[in-house]
C-alpha cells in the first residue's frame, strides 16, 4: 500500500508543487474553455487571453514564493 | 525529407530535458558505482532504462486512441502543469530565491548513505542494484513523459523524439565514463529555464488548439508563445532577484 502511495505521489509530483499554482493554471485553462465555447466572439482572442492568463499566473507565484 | 521545423523544436525539448535528467541519475548512480561497485550500478541503471524504453513503446502509440482534441487537451493542460512547474523553479533558482542544485553535494551525500550500508560483498549487491535502478527510473519517468507528450503534437515525431532522449543519456553516460565523477558544470538551471520555456508554450498551443482556439498565425503562434514566455519568465527573474534583495535588506 505504501509502495503504491509513494508511486502515485511521484506521479502528483511530476505536475503539482505548489498546490495554488497548479489550481491557477487549471482554472485559466477552464475559463479559456467556457469562453471558446460560450463567448464565441470572443474566440479570436482566447489565444491571446490564455497566454496573459498563465504569464500572470508564473509572475504572481514566482513573485509570492520570492515574498516569503 | 524531415521537415525539421515540425520535429526541431520537440527533439530539442526531448534532448536538453534529458541532459537534465540524466545528470542527475548519473549523480546517483556514479555515488553508488565508486562505493559499492560498479556492475551491480551499471546492471541496476540499465534494466531502469529497459523498463523506460518499454513505457515509451507501450504509451506512445496508445496515444493514438485517443480523439485528437481530448489528447490536446488532455496533453496540453499536462503540459503547462510539468513546463510551468519547471519554469517556475528555474526563475526562483535563478533569481537567488532557492539555491542551485548541486551535483557535487548530493554525491557526496549519497555516497555516505551507501558507505553507511557497510561493506558490499562479492557478486550481485541488492543495494546497489536497487539503488541505481530506482533513480534512473525516476528521473528517467519526466523524459518518458516529455517525450511522450511533445510527441502527442503530430504523427511521426515519437521516434526522433526518444532518439533526442536516447541521444542525451548516451552523451551524458560518455561524459560520466570519461571524467568519473558528477557532472557540475553543465549549467542544469539554463536547460530548465529553457525546456520550461519550451514545454510551457507547447501546452498553452496544444490545449488552446483542443479547446477550439482560433490561434492567430495557426501554427507561427508558438514562436509568439515561446517568445512570450521567455520574456516573462526574464521578467520575473528580475523581480524575484529584487524582491528577495529588499527582503534581505529588510531582515
Amino acid at each position: 500500500m505504501s509502495g503504491l502511495k509513494r508511486i502515485l505521489d511521484e506521479a502528483v509530483g511530476l505536475f503539482v508543487d505548489d498546490g495554488a499554482f497548479a489550481l491557477a493554471i487549471v482554472v485559466c485553462v477552464v475559463v479559456v474553455w467556457a469562453l471558446a465555447a460560450w463567448a464565441t466572439q470572443l474566440r479570436p482572442y482566447c489565444g491571446p487571453i490564455l497566454f496573459v492568463g498563465l504569464a500572470a499566473i508564473l509572475v504572481e507565484s514566482a513573485l509570492r514564493r520570492a515574498r516569503k | 525529407m524531415l521537415n525539421w521545423g515540425l520535429i526541431g523544436p520537440p527533439m530539442l525539448a526531448a534532448f536538453l530535458a534529458s541532459i537534465v535528467e540524466a545528470v542527475e541519475a548519473l549523480t546517483v548512480v556514479l555515488a553508488v558505482g565508486a562505493t559499492r561497485g560498479w556492475k551491480s550500478a551499471a546492471a541496476g541503471a540499465a534494466l531502469a532504462l529497459v523498463v523506460l524504453l518499454a513505457l515509451v513503446a507501450i504509451l506512445g502509440p496508445a496515444l493514438s486512441l485517443i480523439p485528437l482534441k481530448l489528447l490536446q487537451i488532455i496533453v496540453g493542460t499536462l503540459l503547462l502543469l510539468f513546463g510551468m512547474r519547471w519554469l517556475r523553479k528555474a526563475i526562483l533558482r535563478a533569481s537567488g530565491v532557492l539555491a542551485l542544485h548541486d551535483e557535487a553535494a548530493i554525491y557526496q551525500t549519497h555516497t555516505a548513505a551507501m558507505q553507511a550500508h557497510g561493506a558490499a560483498g562479492g557478486g550481485w549487491d541488492t543495494i546497489a542494484l536497487s539503488t541505481a535502478f530506482q533513480i534512473t527510473l525516476l528521473e528517467g519517468v519526466e523524459v518518458v513523459f516529455i517525450v511522450i507528450a511533445v510527441s502527442a503534437g503530430g504523427p511521426g515525431l515519437l521516434i526522433p523524439a526518444s532518439l533526442a532522449a536516447v541521444a542525451a543519456v548516451v552523451v551524458v553516460a560518455l561524459l560520466g565514463l570519461i571524467v568519473h565523477q558528477p557532472l557540475s558544470r553543465v549549467p542544469e538551471n539554463t536547460l530548465k529555464f529553457v525546456v520550461g520555456i519550451l514545454l510551457s508554450s507547447f501546452g498553452a498551443f496544444w490545449a488552446g488548439e483542443g479547446l477550439g482556439v482560433d490561434w492567430p498565425g495557426d501554427d507561427w503562434s508558438i514562436l509568439a508563445l515561446l517568445a512570450g514566455f521567455a520574456a516573462v519568465a526574464l521578467v520575473s527573474v528580475a523581480g524575484c532577484r529584487g524582491m528577495a534583495a529588499r527582503k534581505a535588506v529588510r531582515s
